[in-house]
């Protein structure tokens, strides 16, 4: 029952990278954690080799369809590790909570961004 | 308008900001590189949704990939065999999902990222 859960859980991953280009992880880490038992280290490692396996298959299906710009994704790819060293000295000095918080107001932001555009530009 | 020499590497600066930015909110949050990618390609590049999409995912293949090979500790906390099987019902999904969004508007794709995001800023909220 456990594993049913799991692979659903997997295949809306899946959608979701297809859908609208996100790793999946978000969904992968508690299809691991709640309901195959991984610790969250765990499920948050697993979940990387998750999401590379489904981005790459996403990519090759995006390829064909004529959606990858692959010199754009080549620098945006081998510049983010930087980030990630930026993002853990920030996480030390800053309150979590705070960045959450500051984090879920710009997400929404954003949304509402997406939002209008969608609205007015009628494609 | 005349070619800029100069654009080029604005365009290279913006794109090294995106992977940054991806990068630090993956590092802070645990959050896909995704979610910043992909909007971020729409609203300073005019990308359309699926390019956007498509590109992120190229992107997110190398960001994995780094990742693991920069958090060298968690090699030994993949379960490999689990990972293995989960991602076939994942990768049937994301064959589906990109085969899903070339039938629909990229407008539906714009409204339906909103959507993952009002859902990320409430798990984050409520966290």
């Amino acid at each position: 029952m456990n594993e049913l859960a799991a692979i659903a859980i997997a295949i809306a991953g899946g959608l979701a990278g297809g859908l609208v280009g996100v790793g999946g992880g978000v969904l992968f880490v508690p299809a691991l954690t709640i309901f195959l038992g991984l610790s969250q280290v765990e499920g948050e490692s697993t979940s990387l080799l998750m999401i590379v396996i489904v981005a790459l298959v996403g990519t090759i299906r995006q390829r064909a369809y004529g959606n990858v710009n692959l010199r754009d994704a080549a620098v945006i790819g081998v510049l983010s590790p930087l980030g990630v060293l930026i993002g853990v000295a920030v996480a030390n000095e800053v309150s979590q909570r705070a960045l959450e918080l500051t984090f879920a107001a710009l997400v929404l932001f954003v949304a509402y961004g997406l939002l209008r555009r969608a609205m007015t530009a009628p494609r | 308008m005349a070619p800029d020499p100069a654009l080029p590497s604005s365009r290279t600066l913006k794109l090294a900001l995106i992977g940054t930015l991806a990068g630090i909110f993956s590092g802070l949050f645990g959050v896909g590189g995704g979610t910043v990618i992909v909007p971020l390609l729409i609203f300073w590049f005019g990308y359309g949704e699926r390019l956007a999409t498509g590109t992120s995912l190229a992107a997110i293949v190398l960001i994995g990939l780094l990742g693991a090979l920069a958090q060298g500790g968690l090699y030994g906390n993949v379960h490999l065999l689990t990972g293995l099987w989960l991602s076939i019902p994942a990768v049937v999904g994301v064959i589906a999902g990109t085969a899903i969004q070339q039938r629909i508007s990229q407008r539906a794709v714009s409204l339906l990222f909103a959507a993952l995001l009002i859902g990320i800023a409430i798990e984050l909220i409520v966290r």
